[in-house]
């Protein structure tokens, strides 16, 4: 019987430990699709990061690091000048990208450090049960914002895609979203560009993917797709941000 | 190879070039930065690569990423820095990866002075960062010393898969002398087939560089398995120099820069018939407690004295080694003060004389 489907080489055969209806099982998957797509599996080396994907370095079917919280970029940085063949990934959350780790992002951005990320937005703190992130929606509720965030005591999430798009040394940014179907293909191609802008050696890469997160929103799996839809989108704008 | 007149900072970047450094990663800081500047010149001569990075937290984190990639790679700051860098050495501690870091101590707390220091040995010797780690810790007393234990560290490093801190301070980084570049006395490497360098070789296991250990048990065992390299290092790699101790009544043990001034005190305090002798620790981790030990045990031996850029920080190792079995004093300058020679004879007629 011909085979029409097999799981890609570039995922190992550890089961995922994320919660039933996040995305980072996907997200997962696009990212290792990639790879193996562009026959670049053999020299790949990822960065984990800290947060819900901290043991993305025993799923990713390729030479891994764990990085500190919010450093992956810096990591990447060293490894990327010692390997300048190499494909090099890291993987971040929102809390892990957004706030620990604003400086390095910012810094390996500006220096058009040849690396790609997949940074993951699902807006709050997942690992550590459900806190407010730079990310949370104004007047969505978090752990310590039990009210919802209120912006005039802690302020505006913050776009970084756009915020990165205004570096020289960004080459391509893109924000997806996993809300649906068409749009899970559309974060496939985006996140394979980013590839090959790091192959091409035009630059720095980023993609930014909408995630949802039912455990620490309150929601069914099926009503996080929807909040995600009706309420993070409409925050954060999909489409190319930046492509040279 | 000819002897060179060399700035310490400068001399300490050619060494590690020497001993086949190739990545630097660094942010400016005062005393320090002739070091970057000379890597900024040097490495791309050389086929290597210098960055300077965006703060000291990237710089330790872009060096955990080239030493889990196989490289020989440093980077170096002074006291407010070497602050920011703990919790990458913690990683990089953990993760068993081995590279070269460089603290000009310069006088604390905060943001404290640009003048010399002591005052980061704990910081350098218990922890600096989280968890039950050691770092091999060196103590410098002149720029050759300076160059030769820079060029030996990257092999310390490499053979135990562990960071190597070389602890100067800014009078060894700012300070002038000749010096030539040997190499050190070879070692048997064994090659970094746990690196990431791209799983193209599927005869080797996928490279993953982590400390992270969910289950109690494995982390137990994993510092289990730190503890054991360290006792080795320790049996290994413990430097000291002992220096006038045969008829010596009084000890005085210093390290580094005021390990100097003691030498020249030493001789004036002889002149005076104050027959006192030197212990210089070389490791400060692994801390040669056996020096003291034996020496606290030796007939004729009346008392130590600690005399150190700080208030008392080795002081309390020096103490741990002699076990009470003799009195230990103290004598110290803080803030970027060096004690003079004329203090520590001074000191030393105080002991003498019961006081």
């Amino acid at each position: 019987m011909e085979k029409v489907f097999k799981k890609t080489s570039m995922l190992t055969d550890k089961i995922f430990h994320y919660c039933p209806g996040c995305t980072h099982g996907i997200i997962h998957r696009l990212v290792a699709e990639a790879l193996e797509e562009l026959g670049v599996g053999d020299r790949a080396i990822g960065v984990a990061p800290v947060g819900c994907a901290v043991f993305a370095y025993e799923y990713f079917n390729c030479d891994m690091h764990e990085a500190a919280h919010g450093r992956a970029p810096a990591v990447a940085t060293g490894i990327k000048r010692v390997h300048p063949d190499a494909v090099v990934f890291t993987y971040q959350g929102d809390g892990d990208l957004a706030a620990i780790g604003m400086a390095e992002i910012v810094h390996a951005a500006a220096r058009g450090e040849k690396i790609t990320t997949i940074f993951v937005n699902n807006a709050i703190y997942g690992m550590t049960g459900g806190q407010m992130a730079p990310t949370t929606l104004v007047g969505q509720k978090t752990t310590t914002a039990p009210d919802g965030r209120l912006a005039s005591h802690c302020g505006y999430p913050v776009r970084v895609s756009e915020l990165l798009a205004t570096l020289d040394g960004a080459a391509y940014i893109e924000r997806v979203s996993m809300h649906d179907v068409a749009n899970v293909m559309r974060a496939k191609k985006a996140i394979k560009k980013a590839f090959e802008c790091q192959i091409e050696r035009r630059g720095f890469a980023l993609v930014e993917v909408l995630s949802s997160c039912p455990t620490n929103w309150g929601l069914s799996p099926k009503e996080a797709l929807e909040y995600l839809r009706d309420a993070m989108v409409p925050c954060y704008p999909l489409g190319v941000k930046k492509e040279v | 190879m000819a002897r060179k007149l060399m700035k310490g900072n400068e001399a300490v970047a050619e060494a590690a070039i020497q001993a086949g450094c190739r990545y630097f990663f660094g942010y400016p800081i005062t005393p320090q930065n002739e070091i970057p500047e000379y890597m900024a010149r040097r490495l791309p001569e050389v086929g290597g690569c210098f960055l300077q990075a965006e703060s000291e937290i990237s710089a330790i984190n872009m060096v955990y990423g080239a030493s889990g990639a196989g490289a020989r790679v440093m980077t170096s700051s002074s006291s407010p820095g070497i602050s920011l860098k703990q919790e990458g050495i913690s990683y990089i501690a953990g993760a068993e990866l081995p590279c070269v870091i460089v603290n000009m101590v310069r006088g604390g707390p905060g943001l404290g002075g640009i003048q010399p220091g002591q005052s980061d040995y704990f910081q350098a010797t218990k922890g600096g960062g989280h968890g039950d780690y050691r770092i091999v810790v060196l103590a410098p007393a002149s720029i050759q010393e300076a160059v030769d234990m820079v060029m030996e560290g990257f092999d310390i490093a490499d053979q135990y898969r562990i960071p190597v801190l070389l602890l100067g301070d800014g009078m060894i980084g700012q300070m002038m002398e000749p010096v030539e570049f040997n190499p050190p006395p070879k070692r048997d490497l064994p090659p970094k087939t746990w690196a990431s360098t791209g799983w193209s070789d599927k005869r080797r296991p996928r490279a993953v560089i982590n400390s992270l250990y969910i289950d109690p048990n494995e982390l137990e065992a994993m510092n289990l398995k730190l503890q054991g390299k360290y006792k080795t290092i320790a049996e290994n790699e413990t430097r000291v120099e002992e220096y006038l101790l045969d008829d010596a009544q009084y000890i005085i043990a210093a390290y580094g820069t005021i390990s100097r001034i003691v030498r020249s005190a030493l001789a004036s305090a002889r002149s005076e018939g104050i027959r006192a002798g030197l212990i210089r620790p070389k490791t400060l981790w692994p801390f040669p407690s056996a020096a003291f030990e034996n020496a606290a045990a030796r007939e004729g031996v009346e008392a130590f004295l600690t005399v150190e850029m700080s208030s008392g920080q080795m002081h309390e190792d020096v103490r741990l080694g002699v076990n009470g079995k003799k009195p230990v004093h103290f004598l110290g300058r803080m803030g970027g003060n060096v004690p003079s020679p004329e203090s520590v004879v001074e000191k030393l007629r105080e002991m003498k004389e019961g006081k």
